[in-house]
């Protein structure tokens, strides 16, 4: 799969706030929740939490589902993973720079 | 859980001093980072990282502590544009000396704070990391060729 850098720019935005990283982290202790329920297991407002699910949303990290007259809302682990692998393909970056900079210190 | 952060570090034979050189001084930084560099290496100084085949990177430095402490800001993979304080990551280098060697770390954050949103970047991005695979090995065999 291709990332975008978009995705991963998205990705990481979504993931800098506290609470949008605790809600995943609730989703995916349990899966196919609504934004009542969070209410009730977070110390935030459904409002606040209504908004944090559209922007974990948009970046792809969250799926809604309507049923019936409530919303559920499930993890997307791909954009995640895809994700980590983006960072962990600029920690690489610097594997290989740290090494190069061994081998020229270590050779004079 | 992806973190807003990425660590790296090495160990070399080489008193501070010495590693302080390679990662400060334009004719090794151009050795291993890029294929030609230009320092200019006081706080707010700008360091030139040209890549012959994707253009050129500018990094701003913050903070030198000779031979502990550089730090410098920029935006990976995104060539022709001087960083701004907001829209880049902060590269911070610690050199500890260490039974007469030196414990070099990279810590690099603030990528949240990137605005990346064109796939064109993703490209540039995926291109520079395949290009610098490219030039270690490279480099490799030219400090093998010196050594041997």
């Amino acid at each position: 799969m291709n990332t975008r850098k978009g995705d991963v720019d998205e990705v990481l935005v979504a993931l800098a706030d506290p609470t949008r990283r605790r809600l995943l982290d609730a989703l995916s202790a349990r899966p196919q929740t609504t934004a009542t329920a969070l209410a009730e297991k977070l110390p935030v407002t459904r409002q606040a939490i209504v908004k944090h699910l559209a922007v974990l949303e948009q970046a792809g990290l969250v799926e809604a589902r309507k049923q019936g007259r409530e919303v559920q809302f499930s993890v997307r682990p791909e954009r995640l993973e895809s994700t980590a692998r983006w960072m962990h393909g600029v920690a690489a970056a610097w594997d290989e720079r740290l090494d190069a900079i061994k081998r020229l210190a270590e050779n004079q | 859980m992806v973190q807003d952060r990425i660590e790296r570090e090495v160990v070399v034979a080489a008193a501070p001093e010495r590693v302080w050189e390679i990662i400060t001084q334009a004719e090794h930084v151009g050795k291993w980072f890029g294929d030609s560099a230009e320092i200019d290496l006081r706080p707010g100084g700008t360091i030139v990282l040209r890549f012959e085949n994707y253009g050129t990177h500018y990094a701003t430095i913050e903070r030198i502590d000779e031979p502990r402490y550089f730090s410098y800001r920029w935006k990976p993979g995104v060539t022709d544009e001087k960083p701004s304080n907001a829209d880049s990551t902060l590269v911070e280098f610690t050199l500890t000396p260490q039974e007469g060697q030196t414990r070099l770390r990279v810590v690099e954050t603030g990528f949240s704070g990137l605005s990346l949103s064109e796939s064109k970047r993703a490209e540039q991005f995926e291109s520079n990391t395949k290009g610098w695979g490219i030039q270690l090995r490279d480099l490799q065999e030219y400090v093998e060729g010196l050594a041997a």
